[in-house]
């Protein structure tokens, strides 16, 4: 018996579905009013001079300028940086993770998830009490003789890598670890009676089943770092610029709304081609029957 | 996993050096800031030569810093009392619709996690400046709670699946309106996974810093404003004890959540 033989059941049905239709509508209608229209927004803000009249010269005058060029190598770098020292960091941690027995696994995760839930700003400013020049690690540094002067760990680069990477990694590990545990232990197993040394398995039985958890918390990585700004804004000490920063001074210290507005646009390119290029590495991976992805 | 190798210790040895070696470097920043929180000098002084309470006496002394505590904590549960409802209400949207419409739907609230958070304080910037909103607790207020549904949805969508919907059309047939069958049948039943939701969305209000460092203004700035500035200025050991007492609210808070879900 299907809904649709009686025709005043069905006519329920549409109406419950109409129902269930509205109950969306109010966190729809101000996602709309909170994320999406200021989006569309920032196209209009583009077009417009201080004035409130069209034109194209906010582009021709940000893109004209090597700043911007400079802001966008920054923001790329950052990003595939922090997406190599994740992949270099998490993939071995998330391995030993996956080996260890459950309980002292998840143990370990809480630890890893302590950061996690620590405010950006806290560690933000651990990293400066670290990494400063009269900082624990310098102080460590000079005190065991390994160097003479201080290093320059933060206000600069290496500083605000160091604060992304700390800030990804606990995000890039979810995805790998959960591939890593799901991967049957008897294919470790059957790969190790056949002869494979430690190694030869790690390369050609956890790795490529892991590729889709990798790829997963790469794609995370590029999500959050593309448009990071505490964290450069604090740790860079004004000499890191990616687009967000460039972004914000744009808009508090020149009040110039459009360039402000064609640097976001600028952001949103990037992220549009980074995301087509993260499908078009997925459509390679299927391809190849490598791994599945883990959401 | 790796018990197939068990005569490589190298091996084990180096990965699990490796791994206490990460896991230090995850760690070492939240917990530097808790010793520092005690020091009685105003350097940063580590580990500190004298103990004292003086810093965590300069923020609970400062009008400044008392008035963003108050705001991020009205804003958080502003956050909470508003986004958990809508979350809900979407939830079982989606829920019951299945198909191409729930997927747009949850595609659709799930763009504020997706846009980076520079893009959305700019845009609802301007937004908001054309209203003449900039600086009002209501401007943060619609940033925040659109950051805080998607989180509630991920809570509460895992529960609603598990939830049986037979027991709604039970009290419908009886003759409940919609109202008293989602508050008497589908919220009491959800309760734990509600709570979480709730302490969840106030959490992504209370740690929310790049709508309001653009948004927030004056009486109204928030906590993480007002961290990010004096960060961006000078470093003061009462950023030490703030960040102590956070951290200590968060692992609570979580600690919370999480025994209540397994229990």
């Amino acid at each position: 018996m299907t809904i649709a033989a009686d025709p005043a059941l069905a006519a329920d049905a549409r109406s419950e579905r109409r129902f269930f239709l509205a109950l969306s509508l109010p966190a729809l209608f101000i996602v709309g009013l909170a994320a999406i229209l200021p989006i569309l927004w920032i196209i209009r803000q583009s077009f417009l001079t201080t004035g409130g009249q069209y034109t194209v010269g906010n582009y021709e005058k940000v893109l004209s300028s090597g700043l911007t060029w400079s802001a966008l190598v920054t923001t790329v770098e950052l990003s595939f940086g922090t997406l190599a020292f994740c992949i270099l960091l998490g993939t071995p941690l998330a391995l030993a993770l996956a080996s260890a027995r459950p309980r002292v696994a998840n143990l370990l995760m809480a630890f890893v998830m302590l950061p996690l839930w620590t405010s950006i700003l806290v560690r933000t400013y651990g990293w400066l009490v670290l990494l400063r020049r009269d900082g624990l690690i310098n102080a460590a540094l000079t005190g065991s003789g390994l160097t003479t002067e201080p290093l320059p760990l933060v206000y600069n680069f290496t500083g605000t890598l160091i604060g992304m990477v700390h800030y990804m990694l606990p995000l890039f590990l979810l995805p790998v670890y959960a591939a890593m545990r799901d991967i049957d232990a008897n294919l470790v197993r059957a790969s190790a009676s056949m002869g494979a040394t430690l190694g030869q398995t790690i390369r050609t039985v956890i790795l490529p089943l892991s590729a889709g958890g990798i790829f997963s918390g790469s794609i995370i990585v590029f999500i959050y770092t593309i448009g990071f700004f505490i964290t450069p804004a604090v740790l860079g000490g004004g000499k890191v610029n990616p687009l967000s920063i460039r972004i914000e001074r744009t808009l508090s210290t020149f009040q110039d709304w459009g360039s402000a507005s064609v640097l976001g646009i600028l952001l949103l390119i990037l992220m549009a081609l980074i995301g087509v290029m993260f499908l078009a590495a997925r459509r390679l991976m299927a391809r190849n029957n490598v791994g599945t992805v883990h959401a | 996993m790796l018990e197939a190798y068990p005569d490589n210790r190298p091996a084990r040895i180096f990965l699990w050096s490796f791994c206490a070696l990460v896991m230090a470097f995850l760690m070492l920043p939240t917990l530097v800031v808790v010793p520092l929180s005690f020091s009685s000098s105003n350097l940063l002084e580590f580990p500190p030569r004298a103990y004292s309470l003086r810093w965590y006496e300069a923020f609970f002394g400062s009008a400044t810093w008392m008035a963003a505590l108050r705001t991020s904590l009205i804003l958080g549960t502003l956050t909470a009392i508003v986004a958990v409802p809508l979350g809900l209400l979407a939830c079982i949207s989606i829920n019951r619709l299945g198909g191409k419409a729930a997927a747009t739907i949850q595609g659709i609230l799930l763009t504020p996690s997706i846009v980076p958070g520079i893009l959305l304080a700019i845009g609802l910037f301007f937004v908001l400046a054309a209203q003449h909103l900039v600086g009002t607790l209501f401007g943060v207020l619609v940033g925040h709670v659109v950051l805080a549904i998607p989180v509630a949805c991920i809570v509460l969508l895992p529960a609603l699946a598990r939830f049986d919907w037979n027991q709604v059309q039970a009290a419908r047939s009886l003759g409940a309106n919609w109202a008293r069958a989602i508050g008497g049948i589908i919220v009491p039943q959800l309760q734990i996974s509600l709570l979480s939701a709730t302490l969840m969305a106030f959490l992504t209000s209370l740690d929310e810093s790049v709508i309001s460092i653009f948004v927030a203004s004056g009486q109204n700035s928030t906590l993480p404003k007002l961290m990010f500035l004096s960060l961006r200025d000078q470093i003061d050991p009462t950023i030490a004890a703030i960040s102590t007492l956070w951290t200590v609210i968060v692992v609570a808070v979580v600690l919370i959540v999480t025994l209540r879900q397994k229990s």
